[in-house]
This record gives structure tokens, sequence and C-alpha cells, in this order.
């Protein structure tokens, strides 16, 4: 077990240096401004626009700066400056990251207790008004756009535009260090839009693999022992439903810990998303570069944390 | 105990029918059949996927509840009947009188818990016994049914098990409470032949230490024959022959019993005979073929025989009951010829049919 997580750890680190090359060289080559003049401000002198370049090392060569950008990361957690902030890029998204937390691990809880049980109960009611009901909804907030979502729930329910003044509105948000109620009033419409699509995917999700799982052979042998149907379900029956959605859920939360742009969009919340979709407005190519990686680490995690959690799910799986 | 019960039966089944609506229309999986089971005893109930046999045995413990099946009749067991119990009262009766194992133990078992706590969840779910000492029983069971070191053994998970180890774990779990009925289905078939022998060896002695019954349904009539002392034939959803196990050997009255005894091979039997496949099809259950349900795959079918739907009737021994068309005295003449080793169209001779009857043809669909 041990080696295997130190053989996926490294690949793991082998696959980020891919996809620090890859970004870095997309940006390289994206037909962009020259960083040095966006730095310089208004009508720089090609004087001060050579010293920037000289600063910022953009007079190396791509290898040469590919390499001073790499070992930065690396060995000093240094994702370079922002042209446009002029902070170090990695404050930047540390700065970024509790917002960003906030909303994915609210919302990822609110899927979680309200998209398994509305699963569980579909598959239990399969065929009745109750499944139909339910499966029908989700495939609406499955095909529905967040952004969309989003616009409705505040034109809706938003104490400032809201045809019902109820929850807080876009731009609210506080740290929760600062204001912890008025944190968690401003995130209740972020959490229910963003949980919104993806409680109905768990819905869905867990629907179809219960009811994959209760045609087994093994759940026949547990009504045959005399189990209630609820223990039949719940234990016999989620126990081995629940291994895809560890799958999906690790994978869901580390993407959006990597920037839940739409949402945080809508709703005005400073988190990653919002600084990469600024960068973007800004041709802010180390933040883009920075936050590209960041999402990449996530998942890389994720996925290691997902196999090493089917070990301990599944008594058939053993790493060697 | 009912006093509509002779005294020693444990369980009856009278006139039991399964139906499953389904799109393409009812399936009759069980079509009124009827057997009893003597307290200690053994009923083998035999026929080919699709005879209904297995549906038969889980609407025994209310386990087609759940699917739809709209069931009749009435099975008797400790004075009431199942049919009409409710969920609970059936819970009660799964896993404590009446425990059940299946034929494919590599799939039965839940993979993701430990042998030892899915022996012990059976208990305590009938027993109010503690962990330690339902585990302590669990490691006895699995020493009981032939387990090799049961103490390391209880703590493993069902993949750590060869196949025959599964099954033995199966029994475990089927004994865990004692049931008064052990009801097999095909308890041996995915397991190698060797395996099956000690499978079977392991039944009977349980059978005979713990005197609970066993139901064995099995499509192998060299299995019952090892272990049953009364045997039950079904085809299509009915029961075609039941007699007494060495009645049924030595005098089968059914065709389709005669194909089955032709189709396995016995060593004790003139040598060189060859082994002869029933021809066609089971029916489809859906649309079954008119009159006697046999009658398209039987070499001794005549015409008359499509129209007339024939009914269990006495068979000239105590306990011995055929349906078929063919009168007795055809019957022992057919019998007599196919156990000299003569082909059924010999047999047809011999038992006097006239040759302008039909022949036998594929069942469509």
């Amino acid at each position: 077990m041990t080696s295997y997580i130190v053989r996926r750890l490294l690949w793991g680190v082998l696959l980020l240096i891919m996809v620090i090359f890859v970004t870095f060289l997309v940006y390289f080559l994206l037909p962009s401004t020259d960083p040095a003049i966006l730095r310089a401000g208004r009508d720089a002198s090609p004087s001060v626009i050579a010293a920037i370049r000289r600063d910022l090392g953009l007079n190396h060569s791509i290898i040469v700066q590919f390499w001073n950008y790499l070992t930065g990361i690396v060995f000093h957690l240094n994702f370079g400056y922002s042209y446009y902030y002029n902070d170090p890029v990695g404050g930047l998204i540390l700065n970024r990251l509790p917002a960003t937390l906030s909303l994915t691990v609210g919302a990822a809880i609110l899927w979680v207790i309200v998209g398994i049980p509305i699963g569980i109960i579909s598959a239990i009611k399969r065929r009745t008004f109750l499944d139909r009901a339910s499966m029908g909804i989700a495939l609406v907030f499955v095909s529905a756009p967040v952004f969309w979502l989003g616009l409705i729930a505040l034109f809706l329910l938003a104490n400032d535009i809201g045809r019902f003044h109820v929850f807080l509105g876009s731009g609210s948000y506080v740290g929760l260090t600062t204001n912890p109620w008025r944190w968690f009033q401003s995130l209740i419409l972020p959490w229910m839009v963003l949980s919104a699509t993806q409680c109905a995917i768990y819905a869905r999700l867990v629907r179809g693999s219960l009811l994959q799982v209760m045609g087994e052979d093994y759940i026949r042998t547990a009504r045959a022992k005399g189990l209630p149907e609820r223990t039949v379900i719940l234990k016999h029956g989620m126990r081995s439903a629940v291994g895809p959605l560890v799958t999906v859920l690790g994978l869901d939360i580390a993407s959006l810990l990597g920037g839940a742009i739409l949402t945080e969009t809508v709703f005005s919340i400073p988190g990653i998303g919002r600084l990469q979709i600024d960068a973007i407005g800004h041709g802010d190519l180390t933040i883009i570069q920075g936050t590209v990686v960041i999402a990449a680490i996530f998942i890389i995690i994720a996925n290691i944390l997902v196999d090493i959690a089917y070990a301990f799910l599944d008594p058939r799986v053993r790493y060697e | 105990m009912s006093s509509e019960q002779p005294a020693g039966t444990l369980l009856s089944v009278e006139n039991l029918s399964v139906q499953f609506p389904t799109p393409d229309g009812i399936v009759h999986a069980v079509d009124g059949i009827s057997y009893s089971l003597d307290a200690g005893g053994t009923l083998g109930i035999v026929g080919e996927s699709g005879s209904g046999k297995t549906v038969a045995a889980l609407t025994l413990i209310g386990l087609t509840r759940t699917q739809g099946a709209t069931v009749t009749g009435r099975i008797m067991f400790n004075g009431r009947d199942l049919l009409t119990a409710s969920k609970t009262e059936l819970r009660h009766v799964r896993g404590d009188d009446i425990a059940m194992i299946f034929q494919d133990p590599l799939s039965s078992l839940h993979p993701q818990f430990r042998v030892g706590s899915q022996l012990i969840e059976a208990m305590r779910i009938h027993r109010p016994i503690t962990k330690s000492a339902a585990r302590a029983r669990a490691t006895e069971l699995l020493d009981l049914v032939g387990i090799p070191d049961p103490k390391r053994r209880v703590d493993q998970y069902p993949h750590e098990f060869s196949g025959g180890m599964r099954q033995r774990a199966m029994i475990a779990m089927a004994l865990s409470n004692e049931p008064k009925i052990l009801v097999a289905d095909e308890p041996t078939t995915a397991l190698d032949v060797t395996v099956q022998a000690q499978i079977l060896a392991l039944l009977e002695r349980l059978r005979s230490e713990l005197g609970m019954a066993i139901i064995m349904i099995t499509h192998d009539l060299g299995v019952v024959a090892q272990i049953a002392d009364h045997i039950a034939v079904m085809y299509a959803g009915r029961i075609v022959e039941a007699a007494d196990a060495r009645r049924l050997f030595s005098a089968p009255q059914h065709p389709y019993t005669w194909g089955l005894l032709r189709s396995i091979p016995s060593l004790e039997g003139p040598r060189g005979v060859e082994l002869v496949p029933i021809p066609g099809r089971p029916p489809s259950l859906i649309r079954r073929p008119s009159g006697c349900h046999f009658h398209p795959r039987c070499a001794y079918a005549l015409p008359s025989h499509a129209a007339i739907d024939p009914p269990l009737v006495d068979a000239g021994a105590p306990g011995h009951m055929v349906a078929c068309l063919l009168d007795a005295a055809q019957r022992e003449a057919a019998w007599a010829e196919l156990r000299a080793g003569g082909a059924p169209e010999q047999a047809r001779i011999a038992a006097g049919i006239e040759d302008d009857a039909v022949e036998p043809t594929e069942v469509a669909g």
C-alpha cells in the first residue's frame, strides 16, 4: 500500500510537470499582447518596456523561462508575479482560496445530503410517480446551466433585485472569520444554485447504481436472511453503491476547488474562479497559469485520494 | 400445527401459482403446484432452467412479493399460511425457520463484508445474543461445515474463499438459526464435481445431525438421487411427476422424466447406451403449448394430446403421481424398451402408439 501511494505520488508529480509545461506552452504561444507592455502601463517608453522585459525574464529563451518557472513552483512555491496586481500569484490564489473552499464544501455537503436520499428513494420507488417526478426534475436541473439558474435565483430570491427578498444577493460575500453569520447568509443562494445541478446528477447516479446493486445475488441473500428491507437497502445495497459516488465526489470537489467560475461570477464571490476570469480579461498570464496549475494539483491529489479510498471501501481492491 | 396438516408434515404447498406481469404478457412461472414436506425429510424438485422451480422456492419465503408477482394458493407452515402472512411475520420466518442457499456462492455473499460479520448479522436479526457470543457461534458453524482454520477464516472476506468454501460459508449462514427447512437452490451447479459431492455429503450429514428438512432444487437428477427421499419433476411451471426417489428411478411414468433419466450417464445401467438429449427447448411461459405442455417435445405424443391438458393422477404406487395422457400399459411398455437401451422410436412402437401421430416439433417462441 505504501509503495503504491509513493508510486502514485511520483506519477502525480510527473503529470503535474507535464501540465505545467503544456499550460506554459499554450500561453506562450497564445497571440496576446506582450506582457511587458501590459505591465508597463499607458504610453511607456521603449526603454521602460525593455527594462520590464529584463525584470520579468522575458528576454530569456522559452526553455530557460520554463525552467525558471518550474523550479520557482517546485522549490519556492513561487508562481511568479501578476502583471496586473503586481503581487505574487501564489499569495493571490491563497487569498482567494477560502471563498472558493467555502462555496465548494458547503455546496458539496448540500448536494450529498439532498441528492443521495432522493436517489435512494427514487430507486426504491422505481416506476412510481415519485420516481418519475424526481427524475424529471433532476433532468431539468442537470440540463440547466449554472449561470442561468444563478440569475433566476437572484431575480427571484435576492434581497436587492429579487422578486421576494429572502436571501443576501450577489456581492454580499464576507469571510468566515469576519462575520460568520453574514458569511453563511451570503452563501445560501450560491450553495443552492451550485448544488442544484450536482444534486440532480448525484440523485441519478445513486438511483442507477443502487438499482444495479439491488439486482445482485447477495441482496437476495440479505433478504433471505430475514433482514428488514431498510437494512437491505441502506447497509447491503448502499455499501456497494457508494463506490462510484466517492469517485465522482472526489473529482467534482477537486474541480470546483480549482475555481467555480460561473457561480463565483454570478454571485461576485471573490474566489479562485473570479481571479481566473479577471486574469483572462487582463491578459494576466502568470495568474492564468497559476490557477490552472493549482486546479491540476487539486485534481491529481483527488485522484490519488479516491484510489486510496477504494482500497478501504472494497476489500477486493489491493494495491501492490 | 394446523388440523389440516397431517402429523409430521412440516410444510404443505397447495395449488401454488405465481404469475409475473411483463410487457410481453403474463409469465406463468408456477402453475398450480402442490407438495408437502415432512420434518427431517428431503424433497428434490427437478426441472430444466425456466421450469419455475426457483420461483416456486423464492415464493416460499416471500421473495417474489417484491417483484410484483401475483401469487395464489396456500403455503401452510406451522399452522399458518405464509402467503397471507404480513411482511414482518414473513421476515421472521426467513432465515430463522426457513433458510435458503443459492446457486452461485461466488455472488451470493456480500463482497464487502467479512464472512463472520455476515453470519453474525444473520443470527442477531433473529436472536438477542451478544456480538461476541454470535462470533463464537459463527466460528463454530464454519467448523461444522468443514471450513479449516475457522478462527482465521471468520475474519476474512468472501473473495479470500474458494468456490466450495463459499458455498460452505453460505450453508453455515443458513444453519445459524437452526432452521426447520433448508431450501437449497442448485447449490452445487457452480461447483466442481468433486466439490459437488462434498457439499451434497455435507448437506446429508447436517440433515441427519440437525434434523432439518431440505428442499433440493436442481436440474440434475443425479444430485437428487444422492440426497432426496421424495422427488417432484417440474415442467413449464407444473409438477408432471412426483414419487419416492426409489420409485421414480425404478418406474418413472412421464416421458419428460424418461428424457431426464436418459440424459444423465449411469454407472449401473447397460454399458454403451447413448445419452439422449430431450429435443427442443423449454417452452415460453408466456405462450405455453396447448394441451399437454410437453407434447411438442414428446416422442410419444398423439394429435389429441395437443388439445387435452392432463391432470396429475395416481400412478400405481402410494405417493406416485403423474400427468400424462398415455395409459399405464403404454407407459410401462415404453419405459421397458427405453431401459433396455432402445431409442424413443422403438419405445414408441413397443408402446403400440400408431404411426399417424404427430411428429415432435420445435416449440415456436
